[in-house]
């Protein structure tokens, strides 16, 4: 079945995986929308877009580390630095905009710093990125004091909260970033390259593949991201917490897992982690609108997951 | 047709040396390559004979020695470094990202990008049809993933990704290992060809036939050390089996080593 429609033009293995994630992803709209009349109307449609935007724009960075082989565990802490750093800068004056740019420079240097230790020393990302997620995480605390930082400009917020004919500015935001990242990762070199190096390090190695650069820009993506999301979060609740941010990555690993990115790097899509955002973020909103309990929610979240990567290897054919 | 050794050599390696933990895996080799020559290199199994190579593609870096080119002496650090020079490498292991197609795969590292900026995926798929179309007419599965290939489709991608960007030293390093009969026939046809053009080629063959067939001369390795190098024309299979097992050149003694 698989091979059948993979030989057709136009049907690569990537396409047919999202094709499935869509699938996923309109059953669960149609079991919640005969379960709760509410579920599948614009306003809610609007609201789970909303609420996964955040996410996704975690996960969007997370794929490209994952196809590069590696992880980003430190997502989280990266973002409550930034975000803590960037309003503070906001605070004490300086302008919006480059109080952003700030922001986002700290979540590049922090990528940079996990990238370095993974690419040129060699260390397993895994641990490098558990070690970021104590230290990022200890700095923004520290650096706080552990209180959150109030008074943040209403000009600055008013973009957060904002929305363009109808549509959250966060999900304007979160597409345009998504469409960027998939032309970055189908269209130029650095995503070929992020392929290869996932696929297989030492052919990328003798092909000519800046291997180790390939992976620092990786992480150095997925910290840009990281603020970015950050800023998002603080925009719209007006305080910048050192604690904000905690097991976003475990929620960004599960989106880009059910959309198809292979942990053991090399495979793995935009579109499927835009899928699996919305998937996560529906199943969610869904339970929540028939007041599910949170801890069913939870199992809920776990049963998906482990569901679409048993599908997936069913599908896979390995 | 005899190949003129009275000018520069292509590609001379003086006295390489480089040592994995201690074990010398290459030790004070020489070996030189000139247009249009086909150099066969012998040896057991850990001879030495791909970690000699690898210093030429900058897989690995010498300890000792010095690589000229053209008479010029020349530093390769990098895969890239080497590929400047118009060395193309085709590796014992198949140097293949798996998850990639063949057109991927054939301009990894040096894709074809499009006035924009971006990879021009229809341009290199376009070109890997015209140089397959040459090397292996047969060949179809251009959109699969490589890992979808048989052993001696992959070897087809790889043999094309050193011809396609105009290799002038070209190291094949068992290339016909994985393959069947025929496919070795054709890879015997293409190092004629290309041999015809002027390329100078190191080919790695445990098969002492192929070597006599396709070389006009072999060096021959034994535990790192070079045990000589000879003229194919003066020697006979035995010659060089001898070569390899005993480590001594025909007509000396067995004292050596
Ligand atoms: N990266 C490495 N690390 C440690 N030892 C190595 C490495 N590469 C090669 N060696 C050692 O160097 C020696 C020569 O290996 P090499 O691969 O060059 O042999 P070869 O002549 O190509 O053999 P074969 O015919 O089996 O391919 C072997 O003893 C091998 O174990
Ligand atoms: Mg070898």
């Amino acid at each position: 079945m698989n091979n059948i429609l993979t030989k057709l033009p136009f049907v690569s293995n990537v396409r047919f995986r999202d094709a499935g994630t869509l699938v996923g992803l309109l059953l669960i709209a149609l079991v919640f929308s005969i379960l709760s009349p509410s579920f599948l109307t614009m306003p809610n449609i609007g609201n789970i877009l909303q609420q996964s935007s955040i996410n996704a724009c975690i996960a969007l960075g997370m794929t490209l580390v994952i196809i590069s082989g590696g992880i980003d565990l430190s997502v989280g802490p990266v973002a409550a630095l930034s975000a803590t750093l960037g309003a503070a800068m906001m605070v004490a004056g300086v302008p919006v905009p480059i109080a952003m740019l700030g922001a986002i420079a700290v979540g590049v240097s922090c990528g940079f710093v996990n990238g370095a230790l993974i690419a040129w020393g060699g260390l397993q990302p895994f641990i490098v990125t558990l070690g970021g997620l104590s230290l990022y995480r200890a700095l923004a605390l520290i650096y706080t004091g552990g209180t959150p930082i109030f008074g943040i400009p209403s000009e600055f917020r008013s973009i957060a909260n904002g929305a363009v004919m109808g549509v959250p500015t966060p999900v304007i935001i979160v597409a345009i970033l998504a469409l960027i990242a998939w032309v970055v990762l189908t269209k130029t070199p650095l995503g070929e390259y992020l392929m290869a190096v996932g696929g297989n390090p030492e052919a990328a190695r003798v092909a000519g593949v800046p291997v180790s650069l390939t992976k620092i820009s990786a992480y150095m993506i997925s910290g840009a991201l990281a603020s970015i999301a950050s800023l998002i979060l603080i925009g719209r609740l007006g305080a910048a917490e050192p604690t904000l941010g905690n097991l976003w990555e475990l929620d960004a690993i599960a989106a880009s897992a059910i959309g198809g990115a292979s942990l053991m790097g090399g495979r793995g899509s935009i579109v499927g982690t835009l899928l699996g955002c919305v998937i996560l973020g529906a199943l969610r909103n869904g339970l929540t609108l028939l007041n599910v309990q949170a801890f069913y929610q939870l199992l809920a979240t776990g049963i998906i997951i482990i569901v679409a990567m048993l599908i997936d290897r069913a599908t896979s054919g390995k | 047709m005899t190949i003129d050794r009275s000018g520069t050599p292509l590609v001379e390696m003086r006295n390489m040396s480089i040592s994995f933990g201690g074990i010398n895996a290459v030790d004070d080799v020489s070996v030189d390559l000139y247009p249009g020559e086909v150099v066969g290199l012998l040896g057991h199994n850990g001879a030495g004979k791909s970690t000699l190579i690898k210093m030429l593609s900058g897989a690995y870096k010498p300890s000792g020695g010095q690589i000229f080119v053209d008479g010029n002496p020349v530093q390769i650090h990098s895969p890239r470094d080497a590929r400047e020079l118009n060395i193309e490498t085709i590796y014992q292991t198949l140097a293949l990202a798996d998850n990639l197609d063949a057109a991927s795969n054939l301009f990894l590292g040096r894709e074809l990008i499009s006035p924009l900026g971006f990879v021009d995926d229809a341009a290199m798929e376009a070109e890997t049809r015209k140089i397959m179309g040459r090397l292996n007419p047969n060949f179809r599965k251009f959109a699969a993933p490589v890992s979808a290939l048989s052993g001696g489709q992959r070897q087809s991608v790889a043999i094309a990704r050193a011809v396609y960007f105009n290799a002038r030293i070209l190291i094949m390093d068992e290339p016909t290992a994985a393959l069947g009969p025929h496919e070795t026939q054709m890879v015997a046809e293409l190092i004629q060809q290309l041999k015809a053009e002027g390329i100078g080629i190191f080919l790695i063959d445990h098969d002492v036939h192929a070597v006599m067939e396709l070389c006009d001369r072999a060096s021959v390795m034994k535990n790192g050390k070079l045990v000589g190098t000879v003229d194919i024309p003066d020697v006979t299979d035995d010659d060089l089996l001898s070569m390899i097992i005993l480590g001594k050149k025909p007509g000396e003694d067995a004292n050596a080593d």
